[in-house]
């Protein structure tokens, strides 16, 4: 395997010249692999955003590093991994350039410099894949919050980026486009083995990740699967993080003696465990 | 109302105007404002009159329809010839009743201005009206390249307008719904006195404000972290054809030139 990103002992206050002020991240490490899909959770004004300007090189740490595909980020190759690199911001409309889907897909190849014929291949490759191809010409204010988002994760993929990262991506958008923008980040991964990196307050989302990485006052609280990470079960809610939906009901049963085997994070694993239980019984 | 207003809005088509590269017609329109001043009698008039009913007819949009839209400005065409009318005391009397007086000269004067304004107005509401927004900005990016020599930002220009339209329609939206959530906070802004109207304006302007520079700050980031450092070494998604379609439209305003040169007292 291969290493994609990594922070090491990244530390960052908007405030440097006042110490009181709590730090935004402090003393963060951690590594994402090639293939791996990694979500940020952890309540509001955890650092979890400041993280991810960090890797973009919006910002840059007062003390640590921050590697993006074994380089350490600084001014002078800051363009070069932006252009590996694709992100996506929580409002969909705020990211949208263009005039048009096509030519918001196109405007960080034009940013590149990449020739127009390679362009409109590229441009129609990224659509097809968040499954947009057939509104290569209409306006942002057509579109329904879920397709302006895969409008704008097309946009990250045109570039061909290695890590594609989610800022709460989903969290404007209303169940159904929550659904279609999670499908095709799940639908990315299995066919091109994409590196994904999301932030994210929806617990569902949470758990389709390989690891977590749970975020508490700019500080790593803990990091493990997400199994790992919701075990913690009573600790988490303490620091304002609830249970998927799935777990919760499962305590609840199980606090009612209905014999349930696992944790179930997700409703299906809920659904076939309790059928199968039901079913030894 | 405004629904009916034409001017500046863009309606979409197949027709040989519609087709026609941006470029070619800001040239186009550009050479023409110039070109109708070369009118001074009445061929030369008549001439510019047919040419501009021609590129309407080109255009496929109706003619009912272009009238319509611009009843403002007609209104101010007719107010212009009645002033010409009435004030130009030149050549013979033509009519004369009760205190008015009607001279040759300023009846002459009156028409002559009325078209030349009509064929402005016209063949500039056909651009708008056959080109998009977004691509006589790039017709005009292109155009006035060259000024970039002379440290015209003409490519953050362009950027600017393009995005500026890109957002009109979501800060309407926006507009909108601070309106409605104000009005049903009990604020009126349709009714009573203009002291009032104006005063429940600003409690819509701030929120508006504040949330276009959130907006603009988002974008800003979002086109950064997409790679955006100006417009050096940068190509171009929206590319720009010229026809032979395009040649002839300049062709045709040559010739118009020719005939009015020839034509012209
Ligand atoms: N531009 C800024 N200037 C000053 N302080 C900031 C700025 N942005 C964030 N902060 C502060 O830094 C801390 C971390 O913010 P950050 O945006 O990273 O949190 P977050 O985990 O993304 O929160 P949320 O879930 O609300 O998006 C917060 O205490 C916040 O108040
Ligand atoms: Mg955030």
């Amino acid at each position: 395997m291969h290493e994609i990103l990594s922070l090491n002992h990244v530390t960052f206050t908007y405030a440097p010249e006042e110490p009181t002020v709590k730090k935004a991240v402090e003393d963060v490490s951690f590594h994402v692999e090639e293939g791996e899909w990694i979500a940020i959770v952890g309540h509001n004004g955890s650092g979890k955003s400041t993280i991810a300007r960090l890797i973009s090189g919006l910002l840059f740490p007062q003390s640590g590093t921050v590697n993006v595909l074994g380089q350490t980020l600084s001014e002078e190759n800051l363009w070069e991994s932006r252009s590996q690199i694709g992100m996506v911001f929580q409002n969909p409309d705020n990211q949208f350039v263009g005039a048009t889907v096509q030519d918001d897909v196109a405007f960080a190849l034009e940013n590149n410099g990449v020739p127009y014929e390679d362009m409109v291949e590229r441009v129609h490759e990224a659509l097809k894949q968040v499954k947009m191809d057939d509104f290569l010409n209409h306006e942002p204010q057509h579109l329904s919050g879920g397709q302006k988002q895969r409008v704008a994760i097309a946009g990250a993929l045109a570039l061909r980026p290695r890590l594609l990262i989610l800022d709460e991506a989903t969290s404007m958008l209303d169940p159904q486009g929550r659904q279609e923008v999670l499908s095709v980040v799940r639908d990315l991964r299995e066919k091109t083995g994409l590196t994904v990196l999301s932030i994210t307050h929806d617990l569902e989302e949470a758990v389709m990740a390989d690891r977590l990485l749970f975020m508490n006052g700019g500080k790593k609280y803990a990091e493990g699967t997400p199994s790992e990470i919701f075990a913690l079960g009573d600790q988490l809610i303490e620091l304002g993080l609830d249970l998927p939906f799935a777990m919760k009901l499962t305590k609840l049963l199980q606090a009612e003696s209905v014999q349930l085997q696992g944790e179930n994070m997700t409703e299906e694993q809920l659904v076939n465990d309790l059928w199968t239980s039901n079913f030894k019984k | 109302m405004m629904d009916k207003m034409i001017f500046g809005r863009f309606i979409p088509g197949d027709s040989f105007v519609h087709r026609l590269d941006p470029r070619s017609k800001l040239i186009f329109v550009f050479a023409f404002i110039i070109v109708v001043f070369l009118a001074n009698n009445t061929p030369t008039y008549i001439v510019l009159l047919a040419f501009t009913l021609l590129v309407i007819l080109m255009s496929r949009i109706k003619l009912y329809f272009l009238i319509n839209g611009l009843k403002p400005i007609i209104i101010l065409m007719v107010f212009t010839f009645l002033l010409h009318i009435f004030f130009t005391k030149e050549g013979p009397l033509i009519f004369e009743w009760k205190f008015i007086h009607i001279y040759e000269q300023g009846l002459r004067q009156g028409i002559y201005i009325s078209i030349r304004f009509l064929v402005l107005v016209f063949v500039t509401s056909i651009l708008t009206l056959t080109t998009s927004p977004i691509s006589i900005t790039d017709g005009m990016e292109v155009l006035l390249g060259p000024l970039k020599k002379f440290k015209l930002p003409v490519h953050e220009l362009a950027l600017m307008m393009s995005i500026s339209l890109r957002f009109i329609p979501t800060l309407m939206d926006e507009t909108d719904k601070i309106m409605k959530a104000q009005m049903a906070r009990g604020s009126d802004i349709t009714t009573g006195p203009i002291k009032d109207r104006i005063k429940a304006v600003v409690p819509l302007l701030v929120p508006l404000f504040v949330s276009a520079f959130k907006r603009a700050e988002d974008l800003a980031t979002a086109m950064e972290v997409r790679g955006y450092r100006g417009g050096e070494g940068r190509t171009r998604y929206r590319q720009l054809k010229w026809s032979i379609e395009d040649t002839v439209a300049l062709l045709s305003i040559v010739v118009i030139t020719a005939i009015l040169v020839y034509l012209r007292s």
